[in-house]
């Protein structure tokens, strides 16, 4: 009994979560005819959750463990500073969407399922935190769903333009393949190690009687599940259209909190299941069962690739950020290749400040779609002459994204590649600072059309109201601020390592 | 006496999930793709309950079970809704069609 009191303090913020859900649904029936309060109630929901989190840093525990059984068993979560760190990022960005929400027009229009949106954006959010503290493959499972499920609805929020109804079908089936390949590939760890857990089968995948063709098959389905989340190549078709498709706010909500999720599961993953020890400088020796190093190098340098490539033609910037942000994906899993805490640490560096840029882009383009209505990039033409906050930070977020200095985007790029450098992978360094160099093109191309195009007498004059002003603000600075000084984020990525293993 | 072993059940399930991935790659009706996708899980399932009766590994297999049967059902009506949305704004649920998003 006190085991399950204990369990129950771990997972405070999920419970923190899930009654902030009941209060929407309840609210949404009982403020039916004016629904002006329901935002006010998820952002203080958000902010609650977010104290709970900061209140975990620190406290280390396996939550719902069974000690009465001979084997023992490690439970169904890990609270550990890792999962404190990226249950962070989901709460920063699902307060920045709130705010995105309570500007963007095309949500605002639904006024009447408006508690629906933000029932369904704690629906993810919920996910995300058990997606992050899984340890035991059902609860992984179980956690991708309720977040899938929810996200697929989002996707198609807007019912009634065609573009959203598509972007959600296309979501719904590329996902629904993608977990059930994940749920028969745990069937089949499952029926060879007798566990869900991956502290368990982390020492029975040691034993020499494993059959290593069934383990390999049982592992590339289950990374077709996760590597569908991080919409790592070749799991990526859904990304363009998603984002297009979907409405903006929810574009950017699965562009970092879901990337987010997604990357914690795939690195607590990979660390639990196949690290046998980790030496003193850092680095992570695998269990000879599954040869991850250059199936991953492949994978991120091909996803990376491709992602820039085919951003290169885009006129729709929600398509080009998509395509950007499959790039991005691919950077991200530079960092885990290296198998090192040093790669680790720059993912968490990478991932604030991958937070703070992505949101401020798909910010400005949210801001100029809701007065011209559409994202395509002939919209922006003459945006520094009519508009030159909006065009001055968009021209902040763009480099940081290419990873120039002196913005925050270098500082993350800078710790990848000397994670690279330093495992000896100069090579793939080169690669990823040759594809840096591809994105610079299309990001550029924005910049040409603000300044250099004259606008003509169709294009929209954007005024962002003051809140919107203080928005943009609010995530460009940062930007600014920590690629001069960003000892602070170095130092919390450090202070963020602790993976719970055996 | 012919005895019924775990080789079989694993068979019944290869062949179900290898039904299931034909069905998703070659039918262009969403619904049947949905259909396809509800083949795999059951397949997951038929080898979970397997191992756990044959593997004696306890009762998880079965429960595992049971909670990926209430999540199909939940995502058969999710994946539905949406479905039916689709047939409002296209007038069809051909996933081959549906290509306003350019490439």
């Amino acid at each position: 009994m006190t085991n399950l009191y204990q369990s129950i303090l771990l997972i405070l913020p999920e419970i923190v979560v899930s009654s902030v859900l009941i209060i929407l649904v309840l609210s949404d029936l009982i403020f039916h005819k004016d629904k002006r309060v329901i935002p006010f109630i998820a952002g203080l929901g958000i902010i609650v959750t977010g104290a709970f989190v900061i209140n975990q840093f620190g406290i280390t525990g396996f939550a719902f463990q069974t000690s009465s059984q001979t084997v023992r068993n490690y439970g169904m979560m890990a609270i550990d500073s890792f999962g404190v760190f990226f249950k962070l990022i989901v709460t920063a960005s699902s307060l920045l969407i709130l705010f995105f929400s309570h500007a963007s027009n095309e949500i605002q229009k639904t006024k009447d399922r408006l508690g629906e949106y933000y029932a369904l954006i704690f629906g993810m959010i919920l996910g995300m935190f058990f997606m992050i503290s899984a340890t035991d493959m059902i609860l992984i499972y179980l956690s991708m769903e309720m977040m899938s499920l929810s996200s697929y609805v989002l996707a198609g929020f807007t019912k009634l333009r065609d573009r959203s109804s598509e972007a959600s079908l296309k979501y719904l089936i590329y996902g629904a393949v993608s977990s059930g390949l994940m749920l028969f590939g745990i069937s089949i760890v499952y029926g060879m190690t007798g566990s869900t857990n991956l502290y368990v089968i982390n020492s029975l995948i040691q034993a020499p009687q494993i059959n290593l063709f069934a383990l390999s098959f049982a592992i590339v389905l289950i990374f077709a599940g996760i590597g569908y989340k991080i919409s790592s190549a070749p799991f990526h078709f859904w990304t363009p259209d998603v984002y297009e498709g979907a409405p903006i706010t929810i574009t950017a909500f699965l562009s970092v909190a879901s990337k987010a999720a997604g990357f914690a599961l795939l690195i607590r993953f990979i660390k639990t299941t196949f690290v046998s020890y980790i030496d003193s400088n850092g680095s992570w020796t695998l269990i000879n069962v599954f040869d991850w190093k250059p199936i991953l190098i492949g994978i991120s340098i091909l996803t990376m690739t491709l992602g820039n490539f085919s951003a290169l033609w885009q006129d729709n910037l929600k398509r080009m950020l998509a395509y950007s942000s499959i790039a991005h994906a691919g950077y991200l899993l530079l960092g885990l290749v290296v198998f090192s805490n040093q790669g680790l640490i720059a993912i968490l560096i990478y991932f604030i400040v991958y937070l703070l840029m992505n949101l401020g882009a798909f910010l400005i383009v949210m801001l100029v779609a809701n007065k011209t209505g559409s994202e395509e990039i002939d919209d922006y033409n003459g945006l520094g002459y009519t508009s030159p906050l909006l065009a001055v930070s968009f021209a902040i977020f763009l480099i940081s994204l290419t990873g120039l200095p002196p913005t925050a985007g270098f500082i993350g790029k800078l710790y990848l590649f000397i994670a690279l450098v330093d495992a000896k992978m100069i090579f793939v360094a080169v690669i990823a600072l040759l594809n840096s160099v591809v994105s610079l093109y299309y990001y550029i191309r924005v910049l040409k059309h603000m300044y250099l195009v004259k606008p003509t007498e169709s294009t929209a004059t954007v005024v962002p109201s003051l809140n919107n002003r203080i928005l943009v603000l609010a995530l460009a600075a940062p930007v600014l601020i920590f690629g001069i000084y960003f000892a602070p984020i170095v130092d919390l990525a450090k202070n963020c390592l602790v993976i719970l293993g055996l | 006496m012919f005895q019924v072993g775990l080789t079989h059940f694993l068979v019944v399930s290869t062949i179900l999930f290898s039904l299931g991935i034909y069905g998703i790659v070659t039918r262009k009706n969403a619904v049947m793709v949905l259909m396809g996708i509800e083949l795999i899980l059951n397949a997951a399932n038929i080898n979970f309950i397997a191992f756990a009766k044959y593997g004696n590994f306890g009762l998880n297999g079965q429960i595992i079970a049971l909670f990926v049967i209430i999540l199909a059902a939940a995502e058969a009506a999710i994946a539905l809704a949406i479905v039916l949305n689709t047939y409002k704004t296209f007038s069809n649920v051909n996933v081959d069609e549906i290509d306003k998003l350019k490439e």
